[in-house]
């Protein structure tokens, strides 16, 4: 507490005089609430642990296992869990701990990349259809609809099939079916804050549309944002697995969780483990940031306080 | 008289509803001259927001349609400015205060903030110098600790210190013209005495000429000049506010007077004019208070009344100050009306 104070006082010198009324105060900022929050929820710290826990397999996984990704070992081939291959081989004799380490980084970097691009091309579009209304709205909305109307592993399946299959295809394809879920969210909290008086003040002070929608309706519509963004990433990854598995994203010998699935699924008897690692994998991961996106959206909600 | 430093001249402001044109703003002509405080009056949805909405051109379209009219503003036609140049006027020459100081400040930014946001929108100053003079303001208001409060987050004020700063914030580029759209209306009593004295003294020492839209009339007592009494989307009397409080003549004026509660009468019941506001429509033939009107005759649903001029200056909209008109309805409701 008193740690906290000092350090106030060390990057707010002009706070010195009223420390006591405004340290309560102080205290509260958006973000120091929402992480205090979050650090409340037990739910959304086992959520970071294991999204943690990927993230530092995919980055050090050189570092973590001897052997390559692509390294075949045939005389190795379907071997059960053991010191030498933590979890089993597969039926190239490949390490199954190895391509799941390096498969961590493709899930994670797919996840990321498709919400991101999504994120961006759906926040734009629904800022656009939500604040202009009208035509524009009439336009937007529709072309959500349509995205919407498809079940979304078949658009993907479109969007593969046109481009070609790869891993940044795929990517793309994944972002593109996440543009109006994104979209459609921001545009209902668009239309929302529009009509709140301080963008009417706002615009009797002056401001320009664009700086409106930057410095007021944007900062205001970032929570639900953020809570989908996170929640996004587990289905982005679990997409990007469907698509590997059906052979539309990344091309061997690239260690897709979904392609390892495909890969293994004639040995489901003989060797399980190599199916059930991989499995595994993705439902963690998928559980991680649903897990951070539900803790996210309870320290993000003001009625879900206390 | 000089030139008013803004004047609206036969506004007529529709709303478009299920392809029913609704007039909401129905021909108000208004004159606001400098250091002038003027009223509007009126009940609910009688116009008067529209009104100030349509003199700042924020009027939300569709559906809303400022279809006939000129406001003019130190000589230049508002209705015919473009974008650009309306923005220019807003805030800086025209600046608006709203009914709810809780909404009316972003919640996510400091006080500060948005008060430097307001300034550089229209001054060329460094964010520095917007955040002195952002100080400079809040004290000018009446902000205690401003230098602190600049730091802080709406939520940690009062409606009253939230109205303050929302005054400030209008005041921050010296607008000729202030209007206030129910500044007051979310506050409570001794707030609002304060808010209105501070508006009154901004009035004084700057000279900003105010159109207070209201529907207080002890608010207008206190603060206007003159006052516009509006009625259904249409001006039914204008006058100076000591002339109308003493000597309303609409009969729609007197029953609003007749409703405030007085300290020296000893009625029980407070008086209260029967009915409702009806929806103004375009195909509305007569007296729009007609339906409402204890004096009403043949002629007030028959025809529109025009707002006839009286002396110094007061008009009304009235058949029953109409000589030609009234001869028979005065005559008849004379009984009635002792």
């Amino acid at each position: 507490m008193q740690k906290e104070e000092k350090q106030q006082v060390a990057t707010n010198p002009s706070k010195k005089k009223h420390q006591m009324s405004s340290e309560e105060i102080e205290e509260t900022s958006p973000l120091k609430e929402t992480l205090q929050q979050l650090r409340k929820n037990r739910m959304a710290i086992t959520g970071f642990i294991i999204i943690i826990f990927f993230l530092i397999l995919g980055i050090f996984a050189p570092i973590l296992t001897p052997y390559g990704f692509e390294d075949q070992d045939p005389v190795n081939r379907l071997m059960t869990p053991s010191a030498e291959h933590w979890l089993g081989t597969d039926d190239l004799g490949r390490d199954i701990f190895t391509r799941i380490a390096y498969g961590a980084r493709i899930s994670l970097y797919v996840g990321f990349f498709a919400v991101i691009g999504a994120l961006i091309f759906g926040t734009l579009l629904g800022i656009c259809a939500g604040y202009f209304g009208r035509w524009i709205d009439m336009l937007i909305s529709r072309i959500f609809d349509i995205l919407l109307a498809f079940p979304s592993i078949l658009l993907a399946i479109a969007v593969v099939a046109i481009l070609g299959s790869s891993l940044e295809n795929a990517l793309i394809a994944i972002a593109i079916i996440n543009i109006p879920i994104f979209g459609r969210l921001v545009r209902s909290k668009v239309i929302s804050l529009r009509e709140e008086e301080y963008v009417l003040a706002a615009k009797a002070q002056g401001m320009k549309n664009g700086r409106i929608i930057l410095y007021h309706i944007l900062p205001n519509s970032l929570a639900p944002i953020i809570v989908q963004a996170t929640l996004g990433f587990g289905t982005a990854i679990l997409e990007a697995a469907a698509l590997g598995f059906l052979g539309l994203g990344a091309q061997p010998p690239t260690p897709e969780w979904g392609k390892m699935l495909a890969d293994s699924r004639d040995f489901l008897q003989l060797a399980p483990w190599t199916l059930i690692f991989p499995g595994v994998s993705i439902m963690l991961v998928v559980l991680g940031f649903n897990l951070i996106g539900d803790g996210l959206r309870d320290a993000l909600d003001p009625r879900m306080k206390n | 008289m000089p030139e008013p430093i803004l004047s609206v001249q036969d506004l007529h402001t529709h709303f478009l509803t299920d392809n029913k044109e609704v007039p909401a703003v129905d021909g108000v002509s208004i004159e606001l001259h400098k250091g002038e405080v003027v009223g509007i009056v009126g009940e609910s949805g009688c116009g008067k927001s529209v009104t100030s909405l349509s003199i700042m051109q924020l009027v939300p379209n569709p559906p809303g349609k400022i279809v006939k009219g000129e406001i003019k503003f130190k000589g230049k036609n508002l209705t015919y400015a473009t974008e650009k140049q309306m923005r220019k006027i807003r805030g800086n020459e025209i600046s608006m205060i709203f009914q709810e100081p809780m909404t009316s400040l972003d919640p996510l930014f400091t006080i500060g903030n948005q008060l430097i946001e307001a300034i550089r929108i229209h001054q060329k100053v460094s964010k520095k110098d917007a955040k002195n003079y952002s100080i400079e303001l809040l004290n000018l208001v009446g902000i205690p600790r401003a230098s602190e409060v600049v730091d802080e987050f709406p939520h940690q004020l009062s409606g009253g210190m939230r109205q303050r700063v929302m005054i400030a914030m209008a005041m921050s580029c010296d607008p000729e013209v202030l209007i206030a759209d129910e500044p007051t209306t979310a506050l409570d009593v001794t707030i609002q005495a304060q808010i209105l004295d501070l508006m009154r003294n901004l009035n004084k020492e700057k000279q900003t000429s105010i159109l207070l839209i209201t529907h207080d009339l002890g608010v207008v007592a206190e603060m206007c000049d003159r006052v516009v009494v509006m009625y259904s989307g249409k001006v039914v009397e204008e006058g100076s506010v000591r002339e109308i409080l003493k000597d309303p003549k609409h009969p729609y004026t007197k029953g609003l007077i007749r409703s405030l509660p007085n300290i020296r009468t000893t009625e029980q019941k407070l008086y209260s004019i029967p009915g409702t506001v009806m929806r103004p429509s375009l195909d509305q033939v007569g007296c729009r208070f007609a339906p409402r009107c204890e004096h009403s005759f043949d002629s007030c649903w028959e025809e529109n009344p025009k707002l006839l001029k009286q002396e110094s200056g007061r008009q009304v909209r009235c058949f029953l100050y109409d000589e030609e008109k009234s001869e028979r309805g005065v005559t008849s409701n004379d009984k009635s009306y002792t």
